[in-house]
C-alpha cells in the first residue's frame, strides 16, 4: 500500500518537473563547451518582460527571441562579454543579474559589508556596558 | 527615554522605506532605454501593405518622426489606438508602425476593424530588429530627430497625460529643428 502511493506521488513530480522543464527550446550544440555557456549565460541574463525571471526560466516571446540570439551569438564564437554587452547595449545594465561594481552600484555591493560592520560595533558596545553593569 | 523611543523610530524609519518603495513600484519596472540619446539601429524591413517592397530606418533621415511598436495581439495597443489617431492628425511628424511579431493577416484585420493612421508599417515577424530596438513590450514609441537620433521612448500605451507630454515634447524638437 505504502509503496504504491510512495510509486504515485514519485510519478506524479516527475510528470510535474517534465512539465516545467520545458521552457528551452531544444538547440543543437557543436560542443558541451557551447552547451554550458549557453545556460550560464540565459541563467545570469534577466528577461526584462518577466522582470524576476531569467531568459532560462520564462517563457515569454522575447525570451525565446533572445535565447536564440544568444544561441546564434555562440555560434558565431563571441566571447561572454561581447554577448552580455550587447544585451546591455539595448536593455540597459538591468538585464544583468549580476550587476558590475562600478561608482553607481558601490552602495549595492558595499551596503552589506557596512551593514556587518554596523552591528558588530554595536553588538560590542552593547556587550561591554552590560559587562559594566554585572 | 531614548531606549522607549528607538523601536519606535526604526518602526518609523521603515514604514517610509517601505512607503516609498511602494511609490516607486512602478516606475521601477520602466526599463530605461540605453538608446535614448543614441542613433536609431539601421534596419530594413518590408511593409505590411506592401510585403514585396522593404523600408528601412534611414529613409526617414532628415526627418522628425516617430516610431510606434504595436501588434494585434497587444491588448494595450488597442487602448492605445485612439491616442495614436490623434497623434497623427495633430503631431505633424510622420507616424511609422512597427508591427511586432504579429501574422499579416490579423494585423490587416486589426488595422480594418480600428483604423489605420499610421504613415505606413514594417513588419517584424522574427523580432529581431526588435531587439536592436530594445523593445521588451508593445507599445513602445520612439521619438527620432532628423539626424537619426532616439530623443525619447515612451514605454507602455499612451494615454491622455503622456499624449501632451509627447506633444510638447515633439514640437519642442520640431522648433528646435526648424527654428
Amino acid at each position: 500500500m505504502i509503496a504504491k502511493r510512495l510509486f504515485a506521488i514519485v510519478a506524479l513530480m516527475s510528470a510535474l518537473s517534465l512539465a516545467f522543464a520545458s521552457a528551452i527550446e531544444p538547440y543543437d550544440f557543436r560542443t558541451e563547451v557551447e552547451e554550458i555557456r549557453f545556460k550560464a549565460l540565459a541563467a545570469e541574463l534577466r528577461c526584462t518582460v518577466c522582470q524576476n525571471q531569467s531568459l532560462a526560466d520564462s517563457d515569454a516571446p522575447l525570451a525565446q527571441d533572445l535565447r536564440r540570439e544568444l544561441f546564434l551569438m555562440i555560434q558565431d564564437n563571441r566571447s561572454d562579454q561581447e554577448i552580455r554587452n550587447f544585451m546591455v547595449e539595448r536593455y540597459g545594465e538591468f538585464v544583468l543579474y549580476r550587476p558590475p561594481l562600478a561608482s553607481h552600484t558601490l552602495l549595492l555591493w558595499g551596503g552589506p559589508i557596512v551593514l556587518l560592520v554596523i552591528a558588530l560595533i554595536a553588538s560590542v558596545v552593547v556587550v561591554q556596558q552590560r559587562r559594566r553593569l554585572l | 527615554m531614548i531606549r522607549m523611543l528607538a523601536p519606535l523610530v526604526v518602526f518609523l524609519a521603515l514604514v517610509g522605506l517601505l512607503a516609498v518603495g511602494m511609490k516607486t513600484a512602478q516606475d521601477r519596472q520602466v526599463v530605461n532605454s540605453p538608446l535614448i540619446g543614441k542613433p536609431v539601429p539601421n534596419f530594413t524591413l518590408p511593409r505590411l501593405h506592401l510585403p514585396d517592397t522593404t523600408v528601412s530606418t534611414a529613409d526617414r533621415l532628415g526627418d522628425v518622426w516617430l516610431l510606434n511598436v504595436w501588434g494585434s495581439w497587444c491588448q494595450s495597443c488597442r487602448i492605445e489606438h485612439p491616442f495614436i489617431t490623434q497623434l497623427a492628425e495633430n503631431a505633424g511628424v510622420p507616424l511609422v508602425g512597427f508591427n511586432w511579431k504579429d501574422e499579416r493577416t490579423d494585423a490587416l484585420k486589426w488595422l480594418g476593424q480600428f483604423g489605420d493612421p499610421w504613415h505606413y508599417h514594417m513588419v517584424d515577424y522574427e523580432g529581431r530588429s526588435a531587439i536592436d530596438l530594445g523593445v521588451y513590450g508593445a507599445p513602445e514609441t520612439f521619438l527620432i530627430d532628423h539626424l537619426g537620433i532616439i530623443r525619447h521612448k515612451h514605454i507602455g500605451p499612451i494615454d491622455e497625460a503622456s499624449y501632451d507630454q509627447l506633444m510638447m515634447r515633439i514640437d519642442a524638437l520640431r522648433r528646435e529643428v526648424k527654428p
